[in-house]
């Protein structure tokens, strides 16, 4: 039996709310640098250009990439064998996480985006609540992935349930309408996460899932999904949207697609689109 | 694509001059404002009260900063999605307000009242806070502090650099860009 110490926890979540918020990650940058190459519009190669250059500052200057340093949104894989010990007056592991968020929020001059009721509006002042998907799983494992999600990209993103008639043509064109759709809004070149299948919810859940896939632009281990990341992504990359959407040929870095089993009934379809500031990291206990 | 640089606040004749597509660099003061400053202006201009900052030939930059490093003016200082505060904008250009900073597309109303008005629409580049702060010498908050990152600061930009997406004339970068692109 393995045992975590809240303290540790709550230390992680802190330094990983601030590194997320100030580097863009390996992966990330190679594939804007890839497609960098790729562009041929003036505005949208002086786009990628500001996009590096604001990586450089970022990191150097521990400033927020963006000023949106988001939503702290965890997805958490939990042993069933791992003993939590709640000391350094932590008394749950969900209380470790709000900490963590809470001091890393305030030390590294993060802003605060969260608003306590969505119709009054009055700013939480700590970016607190933290939202923390749990999953339970079999052993020892203790497993922690944080995004930063910004309101931008996620006001553009769908969900539709679609009937099973649809099938993969329905979906592909859902995707590129949503993306269409969605255009300058969320800062593109973005990352499409697609959802397919599970329930209503749970095709939600399943596209942010695909955003957190690493390294980004992996596929899908399914080739028939793998295909349809290939052919989404051209599609979208088509419709000449741009960086920023001022023109160009490369509207998205990455499309990732997540499908689950589903309903006789139902094909439950979810678009989660992501800004092409990617704030995606991993640590493991 | 011709590249301006000019200073606030602006008269009908600078406006003029600039096309979607071009490059600006402001210098001097702009007003920041979002979502909840929004509505907080819209709600004084509907009971018939003062607004707490003067239009009349300024720019709104739509932005919700980070908090400020000690020494620094500002922290991460990119735009937000601006159709969020397409409702108002019409009701600010007519009391004078010249243009808009953001990012993203704005409705076909907002883009009349430019025309009306004489205005423009600019864009920033999004997710880019961290070196748009550099162009940003001041801030300071001037209304709603209670409201965080979304008070209404007053900050005073050097070369700060934009893209006309919205001109005067009707014309669209985003809608030009995407139909020269598109395969």
């Amino acid at each position: 039996m393995k045992t975590i110490n809240l303290s540790e926890v709550r230390d992680k979540v802190k330094d990983m709310v601030q590194e997320a918020n100030f580097e863009l990650q390996d992966d990330v940058l190679k594939v804007i640098k890839d497609m960098q190459a790729k562009e041929e519009s003036p505005a949208g190669k002086a786009v990628f250009e500001q996009i590096l250059k604001n990586s450089d500052i970022a990191k150097k200057d521990k400033l927020g990439l963006c000023q949106d340093t988001g939503l702290a949104i965890f997805f958490v894989e939990l042993g069933e064998d791992v003993k939590l010990n709640k000391e350094d007056g932590l008394g749950s592991l969900k209380e470790a996480f709000e900490e963590g968020v809470r001091i890393g929020y305030k030390e590294g001059y993060l802003r605060k985006s969260v608003v306590e009721d969505p119709i009054r509006r009055k700013n939480t002042g700590d970016n607190t609540p933290v939202f923390i998907h749990w999953e339970l799983e079999p052993g020892d494992t203790f497993k922690v992935t944080f995004i930063a999600k910004g309101g931008g990209a996620e006001n553009m993103s769908q969900v539709r349930m679609f009937a099973p008639a649809a099938g993969k043509e329905g979906l592909e064109d859902f995707v590129v309408e949503v993306v269409d759709t969605a255009g300058s809004n969320p800062c593109p070149p973005i990352i499409v996460g697609v959802g397919v299948g599970g329930s209503f919810e749970y095709s939600a859940l399943l596209a942010k899932k695909a955003l957190l896939r690493k390294p980004l632009g992996s596929h899908n281990p399914d080739p028939f999904y793998e295909d349809m990341e290939k052919r989404l992504l051209e599609r979208i990359n088509n419709l000449g949207i741009g960086p920023q959407g001022m023109g160009g040929r490369c509207t998205a870095l990455a499309v990732h697609v997540e499908a689950f089993p589903c309903h006789i009934a139902s094909m439950p379809a979810a678009v989660n689109i992501q800004c092409h500031s990617h704030r995606v990291l991993k640590f493991e206990l | 694509m011709a590249e301006h640089h000019i200073t606030t606040p602006v008269t009908d004749e600078v406006i003029g001059k600039l096309r979607a597509g071009d490059a600006i660099f402001i210098s001097g003061y702009v007003y920041t404002g979002r979502d909840s400053a929004h509505k907080k202006l819209i709600d004084l201009i509907e009971e018939g009260k003062d607004l707490p900052v003067d239009l009349k030939g300024q720019f709104i930059y739509y932005v919700g900063p980070t908090p400020a490093r000690p020494g620094k003016a500002i922290g991460s200082a990119g735009p937000t999605t601006s159709y969020r505060m397409d409702s108002f904008a019409p009701i600010l250009h007519k009391l004078g307000l010249k243009g808009t900073i953001g990012k993203g597309t704005r409705s076909e109303k907002v883009k009349e009242s430019l025309i009306k008005y004489k205005g423009v629409y600019l864009a920033a580049v999004g997710g880019a806070g961290a070196l748009i702060s550099q162009s940003i010498e001041e801030a300071e908050v001037i209304a709603y502090p209670e409201l965080g990152p979304e008070a209404i600061r007053k900050i005073k930009v050097k070369d700060f650099p934009c893209i006309v997406i919205n001109d005067m004339y009707g014309e669209d970068l985003y809608q030009d860009g995407k139909r020269q692109y598109q395969k």
